[in-house]
């Protein structure tokens, strides 16, 4: 070593010091995350009950119980309620009810992983066009009557469509190297007026008069007409998406901290990324062949989790999913009511609420960039 | 444990026609300082991504103990090679301790949690850059000094055996630009860092590679790469350069006034070639 041996000015020595508490430290956001998934969760059994109870036939939250845990098999006493209630209970709305806990957790667990991703916090399968390409793969199928995988068409042509969607709007957005949310966003949007443009010419020139109707409205997205002996693909993708995702959190925070960074802390990231996309399309085709393309759900949830319990991949996922769940019942439960009789698709409601959101987030990443920049 | 060492072999690197890097070869032994000089654009920063693995090298090779950086798993070459970039990560509200926490990824496995050892590292890892006092801040809200800071904690934590930094002295005031290279030097590692103030450069390396036009124009000690011949021809500023009294470390002054000494550029009669 040539060099002048550096005067020891106060750079720490590299041993380990003892001794801190540094556990104690990270205690409130561990706190904040159990209290979280407490309130969530309380609020998903609420809401669920809620969602059997209210309809065109009110049924009291106490019959909702005791029909729920007497179907179960866990309350073998004599029934106190009408046959007619029990079936809409059972028939009509707890597949609905779940169908829309299990939509809603997917989508906002979806957003959550979208976002880290393509490192865009306006990033979500609605905006980015992937919904679109989902049902236009799922109306190809209804209106050309394919059916090469039996009942799982829709869901395969689905999926199809949204990974090639993904796939084109990421690069189309990613030429020239980096980003931005504007050309995210953007391309995301013009794909989705393109595939939304063939898909209602696609049911409009079909000659299948009330049934493209029928369609048409499902494009609309809503949780309507649900039957039991359908609802397993919808919960098994998200199981699936839930589990493989919480496996990869730490990749997904590694993402957060940049491309070169996570590379340099191991993370192959293109390989990565690529696999999450087919996850993801799987994901949600599965569930927009269900329910339709429902928007904006995994662009709120996910943030508004994040103000409680941080950016940790670990505790937004689970977080995120009871939250979609939550928001996606109630949404719901508005749609059926609000317009009684008539019934309102939900994605129109969760666009009522997601489009102002929007607005919100970009003005305000708009102000805290220039803050950034005075300082 | 007390540093790899790096072999950087004739690694040129292009995109499109132009060359970002040309037929480079670098060593830094175990537990050397190496620094990295040169105008901007002279191609430091692509050298130091063929050496943690961003941008593929098109001829050479790099070696990091005798294994080929770019044929390892990226899982193993993180274990031994840190890397502190320029590129910052997107808003996400992380905690800075939850952000140099990331630095342990490399050696836990997929369901693994942070164990006490991985926490006492941590803030071992913080208290080196003085960042003890921000670690349940939001990493968002940060200056840009202490964000730096924070993310060499980061590197810190994955324990390398050696460690790349890029600019790591970019928005630091005086105080921790020099707490962060003293504490580059006490390291159980071997570092390869970017740096573009030369008096720092010549303090605190061991040996020095002068970049420029993607090539290497000199090395050596600080004392005998930093002459006012290379300064000229490198940067093309005039300066004259000393040995500090006190610290024995070279010592560039820059006189702005003065024309360039450019070899060849018959300005010095001895210069000519």
């Amino acid at each position: 070593m040539t060099a002048a041996s550096p005067s020891p000015a106060k750079a720490a020595p590299p041993a380990l010091p003892a001794g801190r508490d540094v556990r104690g430290a990270d205690r409130p956001r561990r706190w904040s995350f159990v209290v979280t998934l407490t309130v969530l969760g309380g609020l998903l059994l609420a809401s669920a009950t809620a969602g059997m109870a209210i309809g065109s036939v009110h049924v009291p939250p106490g019959d909702v119980w005791g029909i729920v845990t007497h179907a179960l098999g866990a309350d073998r006493s004599e029934p106190a309620w009408s046959r007619a209630r029990e079936t809409i209970v059972l028939d009509v709305r707890a597949p609905r009810v779940l169908l829309g806990a299990v939509t809603g957790a997917g989508l906002a667990v979806i957003g959550t992983a979208m976002q880290a991703l393509v490192r865009n916090p306006l990033a979500e399968p609605y905006l980015l066009g992937v919904s679109s390409g989902a049902s236009l793969g799922a109306v190809a199928v209804i209106v050309f009557g394919v059916s090469l995988f039996g009942p799982l068409s829709l869901s395969v042509a689905a999926f199809a469509g949204a990974l090639l969607t993904l796939l084109l709007v990421y690069s189309t957005a990613r030429a020239g190297g980096r980003i931005t949310s504007v050309r995210l966003v953007l391309s995301g949007v013009a794909m989705a007026a393109v595939l939304t443009a063939l898909t209602n010419m696609l049911l409009l020139t079909s000659g299948r008069g009330n049934e493209a109707r029928a369609v048409l409205a499902w494009t609309l997205g809503g949780l309507g007409g649900v039957q039991w002996d359908t609802l397993w693909l919808p919960g098994a993708a998200l199981l699936l998406g839930i589990a493989v995702l919480l496996v990869q959190a730490r990749s997904l925070n590694l993402l957060l901290a940049g491309e070169e960074a996570a590379t340099s802390m191991g993370l192959d990231v293109a390989r990565f990324r690529g696999r999450m996309f087919v996850l993801l399309s799987l994901v949600t085709g599965v569930l927009v062949a269900a329910a339709g393309p429902i928007g904006f759900v995994g662009l709120m949830l996910p943030h508004v989790v994040r103000l409680f319990v941080g950016g940790d991949h670990r505790r937004v996922l689970p977080a995120a999913a009871l939250a979609g769940a939550v928001f996606l019942v109630w949404a719901d439960i508005a749609a059926r009511t609000v317009a009684a009789p008539m019934e309102i698709p939900v994605g129109v409601l969760t666009a009522l609420c997601g489009g102002p959101f929007f607005l919100w987030m970009m003005r305000r990443d708009a102000r805290r960039a220039t803050s950034r920049g005075v300082a | 444990m007390s540093g790899a060492e790096l072999t950087v072999e004739a690694v040129t690197l292009t995109a499109g026609a132009h060359h970002l890097v040309r037929d480079v070869s670098l060593t830094a032994r175990p537990g050397e300082v190496v620094g990295l000089v040169g105008p901007n654009g002279s191609g430091k920063s692509s050298l130091l991504r063929t050496v943690y693995r961003v941008l593929r090298p098109d001829a050479g090779s790099v070696r990091v103990d005798g294994a080929d950086a770019w044929t390892l798993p990226v899982r193993r070459l993180s274990r031994t090679v840190a890397a502190v970039v320029q590129d910052a990560g997107a808003d996400f509200d992380l905690t800075v301790r939850e952000v140099v926490s990331m630095g342990r990824t490399p050696h836990k496995r997929l369901l693994d949690g942070d164990s006490a050892e991985d926490a006492s590292i941590v803030a071992w890892a913080l208290d080196a850059v003085d960042a003890t006092a921000l670690a349940d801040r939001s990493f968002d809200r940060l200056s840009g000094g202490e964000r730096q800071r924070v993310l060499i904690a980061r590197a810190l934590a994955q324990q390398p055996a050696l460690l790349v930094l890029d600019e790591p002295t970019n928005h630091l005031d005086i105080r921790h630009q020099l707490e962060v290279l003293g504490l580059l030097r006490q390291l159980p590692a071997t570092v390869l860092v970017a740096l573009h103030d030369l008096n720092l450069a010549a303090y605190y390396c061991d040996r020095l590679y002068v970049l420029c036009d993607g090539a290497v124009t000199a090395s050596g000690p600080p004392g005998e790469v930093l002459t006012a011949e290379l300064l000229a021809d490198v940067y093309g500023v005039a300066a004259e350069v000393g040995v500090h009294p006190r610290t024995g470390a070279a010592q560039v002054s820059f006189l702005p006034g003065a024309p360039a000494a450019r070899a060849g550029a018959g300005v010095g009669d001895s210069a000519g070639p």
